[in-house]
């Protein structure tokens, strides 16, 4: 029994925002020398504690010691000062500015070029990566960057390393090399905290595992002494861990894909090509169809050009060349669901009247929208305290759920006497899933296997390839602008993912 | 031919250090991604503030009082938008609203509403010895009023410090990504306030140039737009310190020689002369726009 | 894809909830807010040294103390006022911050003048075609700003206050030059004629049937607004442009300009009534300002144009009392731009708090964020 403190130890942790408490009591310790793993769901407390313990976000109660001394962090900088590096869920570098700035940022006193690059080669020396001191992140790749992220903690000195899901971005193998390199990070005699949602990678590379409930620890201990269906049950609980296994074994089995001709095709395109906002070419030569009653899956890292695909499929973007035949009417469900899918602010009525509202004439029927956000609410099992209230105040599991309402059925005009919706007969969604709670998600993945059972065509983007597994009929791998069809096995769209078959 | 020039240039220079001044600060307060368009006020609370400052000290009262004009203006744009979170635009066209009624109440209740012209010290010129004796351009650079050298200095010492200290690269970062300058120790919230204030100082002093250094009264609404049009400089300028003082150097030469088209006798109506530096700003800000790159937070909302 | 033109994204603060506790506070504003204005007011004289009771009975005289000053000296201040106002409020809630009304106003004005004069006989014809006039030369002045932020993505802000200031250079030439009255003696148009005037009604001072045109468009407008798909259209741009292009499929450029031009075509018809109904006459200082006090009108109203005519009427009242104000107890007339403009700062920074209370942060991202920046 050693008697070093723990590197990094938070005692009794509270924290409230506004009704929800969101940190109930939270002890965790990290020892030397280990990789932590940090589990939960989405919304179980594992971002916000690690912000207490960044000085990002002030605890109500509690206490936290570094190497066994009290340690006052009220901000970022005393964080960092204190040997806290902090890698984030979306990546905190200046896109316009260098490797070297970015790594240098936050100093004092004047800046020294040389000085600069010759620090961002001893970095790169001392972790393996290959960092160029002159590259403007922006050109860099999803992967890179998140390195250039994680020296930008070492360059700080950074001892006790925390990363908020960090494989969440990355290509399978690549993922695997990270978690090596943490691994090696430990053993030199620093620490890691890895935020994690994926059992399975909290038991391969952890030495210590953590399961956060509702902002509660429920589980606590060596990652060696317990099993991923002990962590799922603490993760969700018993029922819940239950039901997810038995969908993850009603997996297709892998093989290939039936490409049974054009006949069917609801959407179609033929080598198109799209550009940015910037002018760049992300799409560069994708051909697809997509028949009614399936589901496409389109896997890839970010970046590989699938946010511009996906827009031009659906008709929020043109394309440069190529061509594309596309039904009238597509839903489409983007990832950043309160940037382009919702008006905060206004009632759910004014959210649903938004759709199609481009090409909408004359009148708005209000009483024919309200009518028709009563009827998808009851149907789609939205919670909401009452209709009238804004979109703001519904959890981002019903915000979704009203957002998949809304784009998969077709709003009863003055011809039609059924309320009820008509389904939408395309649909295409990015990310469906992402922040949302296991039962929350669970039912997003029923709405679009029921639609596809109903005749939709649904085409779905993922950067979580377990899900894309679990959904689609077929897949295609997005790489560098391209598609290509693959079987649906884990590894073989792994490898073509990162280009390496 | 060469007689032309030296007045022209002087000109030039006289029309273009306030603008200059203005723009500098807005510069300041763009990079860290915030808009005021309350410069307008600040300018027109620094000519006030000048008057008032002069009344109670001489030149270097008045400057006093110019900086503390904008100050004050600066003060209550930082305190709605950072503190209280108000709207960006708004607040700033509400400030300059405010100034020119506040001016206008304050000039009225002190000085009378006849509107009497009132004389305020001016500062003259001083030469710099031996630059001044520079044939053609030494008496049109060098001949100018000291706030006017403060101007050549200031441009190439903010483009100095922006490029080469960390602070200025903090204060780059929060105007192209407030997350990553949070993320990475710096006091994101300290310094737009610094550089709002130090806005509102330099808008300020242009409007005390005005008063001290050019007219030597105070008029309601003597501002007459210059905020704003210092607000398009640093568009044209690309949000950089030298082209900033090239941009304005470039409005100076436009009313110069519109002076000099006078002169000649063009029989263009007058109110053209007078429109000219709207104008002006529009098709600046028509070419401009396009090809500069704005900081990437700009007027994103807080 | 729209290329974000505009560099400025408009903040959130127009939340609208349909709660009653919103519909409570409607009420009971327009009595508190009128008693916060007198308040400040009076503080401002006490610091000023003014005699504050002189001065507040001269504002009450000179808005509303007599029926002369009521309908001669507010209603006829109110109809530009709600005009604008309603103008400012459809351009704001599509998120194009027009500041523009002022020169929108003289061109308004310019127009109708130059249609008024060369068809004098012609009756109501010509006063209609004149009004017409008045807003189509508006909806141009407008444009101009318009096309400047599709095309070359500048900033409206500044470019319609550039704008303000070439119009007001533009009417001095044409009221000095092309449009001067005969004998060349004053910087003014030829008077209009008769027939072509906004009739006086009868018994009420100097009110005139503008009052009329301006309730009509005014009610139009706010149906418009809540009613129409492209009344909704604008509304969802202005709260969120990418949400509206993404989620709606619209086409924000085109809504966006709309609502531009729209709004400058409002504010024209304003200039166009004050020629034909007050001034009959094109002259310089057409405007008092008009432009500028409507953005407060907007504001405080909320955006919406029926809630703007009980605020255009407020200011048209504080703008009359003022000018009494001045003649009667020395107060300088500029006390109520300085009372505009805090009730702007006080109505945005009411807006920002109550917006921030209720999305209360929900995660601890957001949190931070909120503390730092």
């Amino acid at each position: 029994m050693t008697l070093t403190p723990p590197a990094l130890a938070l005692e009794g942790i509270s924290k409230r925002f506004g009704p929800v408490a969101a940190l109930d009591a939270v002890s965790l310790r990290v020892e030397p020398g280990q990789v932590h793993a940090l589990l939960g769901e989405n919304g179980a407390g594992k971002t916000t504690l690690m912000h207490v313990a960044f000085g990002m976000v002030a605890p109500d109660a509690g206490t936290i010691r570094v190497h066994g001394n009290r340690a006052h962090i009220g901000a970022p900088s005393d964080a960092i000062a204190a040997g806290v590096g902090m890698v984030h869920q979306h990546f905190t570098l200046v896109p316009a500015m260098t490797v070297a700035e970015n790594l240098v940022l936050g100093g004092r006193g004047l800046l020294h070029r040389d000085a600069m690059s010759a620090r961002v080669s001893n970095i790169a020396r001392a972790t393996g990566f290959a960092l160029d001191p002159n590259a403007t992140v922006e050109t860099l790749s999803v992967g890179a960057q998140q390195r250039v992220e994680i020296a930008k903690a070492l360059a700080r000195e950074a001892r006790i390393l925390i990363l908020d899901e960090p494989t969440a971005v990355l290509a399978p193998a690549e993922a695997e090399d990270l978690l090596q390199w943490l691994r090696g990070f430990a053993r030199a005699g620093n620490s890691v905290v890895l935020i994690t949602h994926k059992l399975n990678e909290a038991l391969a590379v952890a030495d210590t595992v953590t399961v956060l409930r509702q902002g509660r620890v429920v589980h606590s201990g060596a990652a060696a002494a317990t099993t991923a269906r002990e962590l799922a049950v603490a993760m969700i609980g018993e029922e819940s861990a239950t039901l997810a296994a038995q969908q993850m074994d009603s997996l297709p089995p892998g093989g290939q894909s039936h490409d049974s001709g054009p006949e069917n095709a609801v959407l179609a395109a033929q080598r198109i090509v799209v550009r940015d906002l910037v002018g760049r070419i992300r799409v560069r030569d994708a051909s697809l169809t997509v028949r009614a009653g399936e589901i496409v899956g389109i896997a890839g890292v970010e970046g590989a050009g699938q946010r511009e695909l996906l827009r031009a499929l659906a008709g929020r973007c043109e394309i440069a060349s190529g061509s594309l035949q596309r039904p009238p009417h597509i839903g489409f469900v983007p990832e950043d669901r309160h940037h382009d899918a919702v008006l905060l602010d206004r009632s759910l009525t004014d959210n649903v009247a938004l759709r199609d509202a481009g090409s909408r004439r004359g009148r708005m029927p209000w009483q024919m929208f309200r009518a028709h956000t009563r009827a998808l609410v009851h149907d789609f099992d939205v919670r909401v305290p009452s209709l009238g209230t804004t979109m703001r105040t519904l959890s981002g599991g019903n915000q979704q759920k009203l957002v998949l309402a809304r784009e998969m059925t077709e709003p009863a005009d003055a011809r039609s006497t059924d309320l009820a919706h008509a389904a939408a007969k395309t649909l295409i969604v990015e990310n469906p899933t992402r922040g949302l709670d296991v039962r929350a998600s669970a039912d997003v993945h029923a709405r679009l296997r029921a639609a596809r059972d109903h005749g939709a065509a649904v085409v779905i983007y993922s950067t979580d390839l377990d899900e894309v597994l679990a959904l689609a009929t077929r897949i295609l791998v997005m790489r560098d602008g391209t598609l290509s069809e693959v079987p649906i096995d884990r590894d073989a769209v792994g490898r073509v993912m990162l280009g390496t078959v | 031919m060469t007689d032309a020039i030296t007045p022209f240039l002087a000109a030039t220079i006289r029309t273009a250090t306030p603008l200059a001044l203005a723009a500098l600060g807005e510069l300041l307060v763009e990079r860290t991604g915030l808009i005021n368009i309350g410069l307008e006020g600040a300018v027109l609370a620094g000519a006030f503030g000048a008057l008032a400052g002069a009344s109670l000290g001489g030149v270097a009262g008045g400057y006093a009082g110019a900086m503390v004009g904008g100050l004050l203006v600066a003060a209550l744009f930082a305190l709605c938008v950072l503190v209280l979170r108000a709207d960006q635009i708004i607040t700033g066209m509400a400030l300059t609203l405010l100034a020119v009624g506040a001016t206008g109440t304050m000039y009225r209740a002190v000085y009378g509403t006849a509107g009497a012209a009132l004389h305020a010290p001016t500062s003259g010129p001083w030469a710099i010895p031996g630059l001044a004796s520079i044939p053609v351009v030494g008496e049109a650079l060098f001949d100018q009023p000291i706030v006017t050298y403060i101007t050549y200095l200031l441009a190439p010492a903010l483009a100095w410090w922006l490029a080469r200290t960390h602070g200025g690269l903090a204060l780059r970062a929060i105007g192209e990504r407030p997350d990553a300058a949070v993320a990475a120790g710096i006091a994101v919230r300290k310094v737009r306030a610094l550089a709002i204030l130090a806005g509102g100082l330099l808008g300020g002093l242009a409007g005390g140039t005005l008063v001290l250094a050019q007219a030597g009264t105070f008029v309601e609404n003597m501002s007459a737009g210059r905020g704003f049009i210092a607000l398009a400089i640093v568009v044209l300028g690309r949000w950089r310190p030298l082209g900033v003082a090239l941009g304005a150097l470039l409005f100076g030469a436009a009313s110069a020689l519109q002076f000099a088209f006078q002169a000649m006798g063009w029989a263009a109506p007058y109110q053209l002369f007078l429109a000219a530096p709207y104008l002006l700003t529009l098709a600046a800000l028509a070419g401009a726009m396009g090809r500069a790159r704005a900081p990437a937070a700009l007027g994103r909302p807080i | 894809m729209p290329s974000g033109a505009s560099c400025l994204a408009r903040s959130d603060v127009w939340a609208s909830t349909e709660t009653r506790a919103r519909a409570a506070r409607a009420v009971l504003f327009p009595a508190g807010g009128v008693a916060a204005i007198v308040a400040s007011i009076a503080l401002l004289l006490m610091v000023g040294g003014y005699d504050v009771p002189r001065a507040l009975a001269a504002l009450w005289t000179g808005s509303v103390g007599s029926w002369y000053a009521l309908t001669s000296a507010t209603l006829v201040r109110a109809i530009p006022l709600m005009l604008t106002g309603c103008a400012i409020a459809i351009a704001f809630r599509a998120g194009v911050f027009n500041i523009g009304a002022e020169g929108q106003l003289l061109a308004g004005g310019a127009g109708a003048t130059a249609i008024a004069l060369t068809m004098p006989g012609a009756g109501t014809g010509a006063l209609i075609l004149a009004l017409a006039a008045g807003a189509l030369a508006g909806a141009g002045w407008a444009a101009i700003a318009a096309v400047l932020r599709e095309k070359f993505g500048v900033l409206e802000v500044i470019s319609t206050i550039m704008l303000n200031f070439i119009a007001l250079y533009a009417v001095s030439f044409l009221v000095r030059g092309p449009l001067q009255e005969p004998t060349h003696a004053y910087p003014q148009s030829s008077t209009i004629a008769e027939g072509v005037r906004l009739a006086r009604i009868p018994g009420a001072g100097r009110l005139h049937a503008g009052i009329a045109i301006a309730l009509i468009v005014v009610l139009v407008a706010g149906w418009a607004l809540r009613h129409t798909a492209s009344g909704f259209r604008m509304m969802a741009v202005g709260e969120s442009p990418s949400a509206a292009a993404s989620a709606g499929l619209i086409d924000v450029r085109r809504v966006t300009t709309l609502a531009f031009v729209a709004s400058g075509a409002l504010a024209g018809l304003a200039g166009a009534i004050e020629v034909l109904g007050v001034t009959y006459a094109l002259y310089e200082d057409l405007s008092p300002g008009y432009g500028y006090t409507a953005i407060a009108v907007a504001l405080l109203a909320g955006l919406d144009p029926w809630r703007g005519v009980v605020t255009a009427s407020l200011f048209a009242a504080l703008e009359a009392g003022a000018g009494a104000m001045q003649r009667d107890a020395g107060v300088p007339s500029t006390l109520v731009a300085v009372i505009e403009a805090l009730l702007i700062l006080a109505v945005v920074a009411a807006q920002a708090v109550r917006v921030r209370r209720a999305g209360v942060s929900s995660d601890s991202a957001a949190s931070a964020r909120e503390h730092a920046v």
